[in-house]
């Protein structure tokens, strides 16, 4: 059995069976792997870095190397039933180009990604002065590949912008390899989000194009 | 980065032959023109499994041959062109794979070509061989398989001009490919790649010896012509630089100056560079055919599977493979962005495609060397495909 990180597990739930995938920055494939074998979907990977990209051959998962922007352009509008960017939204140099890019590729976009408004991450800027380097980014801030902290709040302003619909946040109330942190109740509601974004280490949005 | 030792070598191998199509059969060509019996020269290597299913078949770039692996005797000192990839625990493993590896239509290594004996004069071909593409040369390996009891293969496998053949193989015969792997190759010639062929073919033509393709020697002749050797070792020396790196050449040759200390001033070989290219040409002549070389070269420029949006659809649709596309990043023949061109189209298509890029210096003949992380990718494509198709453990 694959053992997916929480926030894989919530996205892979979200995907209906038989749909057609593009997973940006899909690490070693397992996701997609689950994807192709437990819902029979079909699809590819897009990984930048050498080991991933042979783990996917191993798995048996289609990856192309290279970054996101080729790994878009590739493709003809409408292709997928969803456009994957798990746990990689921080990492990416231009994300509002990479959002609109997969909603042009993908009927649906789902992001999960981590949530620097977390009160951890609040608590330890306010104690000690420092970047935090814990958790589920334990890297220090002048060689961390996480060059794109955002809280929900703030991604939430994006998709606004964008004019992407949310069509489902789910605030998670674990992260990284954490195995099963539970969905917080998600909701619309704004006091909600407020909530969400002190409370979620982690959260998954549904993305539509208006 | 460590490099596990690859195992075994697959051994003393033995040539193999066999005379396909027939006058009654002939091999139709895309030229319009028929050959009536077409000899193909193959080797294999491991065994074919009892459901027939594990056959990979390797398709060589311009200038290979059948030998992929292994050694033709106990003395022999070099082994097969591809031997570091082919054997026992290797990425081709023996042990799980029947491998199957043919000359080309039209080389000159056992398989028809110009300079084989054209039935209807009793002379040898020359000029008066019929014109062939890469969907000729497929078509003689597909009869090869079909002679081999084989109705569906694993892979179909090539670097270079293999990996047109592979593509190709897709392409005409979609029910008999569940996995093709096309290694720094493309779908279709520049300009600048027709250039390089066209002045290789010129300087071959512009031989004195050339004689209109007529210059060979028939057992029995008292005299013995000359042949355009010094027109196809040109012919190898420019091509050969374009299958190196400029850092890869440099590296390896730099200024250094051949057996002198001193510059001549003068037009004798001075720098070790040039004495490689000279040996690089004239071992070449020895073992390779003029005409071939012609031939062969003028099919690479006709390869143009996906002319236009409407045939890329005609073609690609029912294709049933899925595929691995492979480039080197120091590769200016074919360069990376040469097998992006083609997973471009192949993901339009909406087809299975991986695409993984490697770092070597080796350049365009980075395919042939030991590479760990080439091999690695390469092999566990295989085995996933072996594994899916046989339900193989690894």
């Amino acid at each position: 059995m694959i053992s997916l990180r929480v926030d894989q597990s919530i996205i892979a739930s979200l995907i209906e069976p038989g749909s057609r995938v593009l997973d940006l920055g899909c690490g070693d494939g397992l996701l997609m792997q689950h994807l192709i074998h437990q819902k029979q979907c079909k699809g590819i990977g897009v990984e930048i870095s050498p080991e991933g990209v042979q783990s996917c051959i191993a798995h048996g998962v289609p990856v192309y190397q290279g970054d996101m922007d080729q790994g878009l352009s590739d493709h003809f509008d409408a292709t997928f039933d969803y456009v994957l960017l798990s746990h990689t939204l921080q990492a990416i140099h231009r994300p509002a180009f990479v959002l609109e890019e997969m909603l042009r590729v993908g009927r649906r976009g789902i992001v999960s990604f981590p949530n620097f408004g977390h009160w951890r991450f609040r608590w330890q800027l306010l104690i000690s002065g420092r970047v935090p380097q814990r958790g589920v980014l334990p890297y220090m801030w002048y060689d961390t590949p996480n060059i794109r902290m955002c809280t929900l709040l703030d991604f939430r302003d994006l998709c606004h912008e964008l004019d992407i619909r949310i069509v489902q946040q789910i605030p998670l109330a674990a992260s990284g390899d954490v195995k099963g942190g539970l969905p917080l109740r998600a909701s619309n509601v704004p006091w909600m989000q407020f909530m969400a974004n002190w409370l979620s280490p982690m959260a998954v949005f549904l993305l539509e194009k208006e | 980065m460590t490099h596990e030792p690859l195992t075994a070598s697959v051994g003393i191998v033995t040539p193999q032959h066999v005379r396909l199509f027939g006058a009654s059969t002939p091999l139709q060509l895309d030229g319009g023109t028929l050959l009536h019996s077409v000899d193909v020269s193959y080797e294999t290597y491991g065994t074919l499994n009892q459901e027939r299913s594990n056959a990979v078949l390797i398709c060589h770039a311009l200038s290979g041959n059948a030998h992929a692996a292994g050694y033709h005797s106990k003395d022999d000192k070099r082994p097969g062109w591809w031997d570091h990839y082919i054997g026992p625990g290797k990425p081709f493993d023996t042990n799980r794979y029947f491998v199957i590896a043919s000359n080309n239509l039209g080389g000159c290594d056992g398989t028809t070509g110009p300079s084989s004996i054209d039935p209807a004069t009793g002379m040898p071909y020359g000029l008066n061989f019929p014109m062939i593409t890469i969907g000729d040369i497929v078509r003689v390996q597909h009869a090869l398989v079909r002679q081999l009891g084989i109705e569906r293969l694993m892979a179909v496998v090539g670097g270079s001009m293999g990996g047109m053949q592979a593509l190709q193989w897709a392409l005409d015969y979609p029910h008999m490919v569940p996995a093709s792997v096309i290694i720094a190759a493309a779908p279709r010639l520049t300009a600048q790649n027709i250039a390089f062929n066209a002045v290789a073919r010129q300087a071959i033509m512009a031989d004195p010896h050339f004689n209109g393709g007529d210059y060979y020697t028939l057992p029995g002749d008292p005299t013995t012509k000359a042949r355009p050797e010094s027109g196809l070792a040109l012919a190898r020396m420019m091509a050969h630089i374009t299958y190196l790196s400029e850092q890869g050449l440099h590296e390896r040759f730099g200024r250094r100056l051949q057996d002198r200390d001193a510059l001549s001033y003068g037009f004798e070989t001075d720098f070790a560079v040039e004495s490689y290219l000279s040996y690089q040409g004239s071992s070449f002549v020895k073992r390779f055919d003029a005409n071939s070389y012609l031939y062969i070269t003028k099919a690479m420029d006709y390869f143009d599977p996906f002319p236009d949006a409407e045939t890329t659809v005609q073609r690609l649709t029912g294709v049933e493979s899925h595929f691995l596309v492979m480039s080197f990043d120091t590769d200016w023949r074919f360069d990376t962005s040469r097998s992006k061109e083609l997973v471009r189209i192949l993901h339009r298509s909406l087809k299975d495609c991986t695409f993984q890029e490697f770092s070597s210096p080796a350049g365009h003949d980075a395919f042939l060397l030991p590479h760990p992380s080439y091999e690695k990718s390469l092999g566990s494509f295989l085995l996933r495909t072996w594994q899916s198709i046989t339900g193989g453990q690894a």
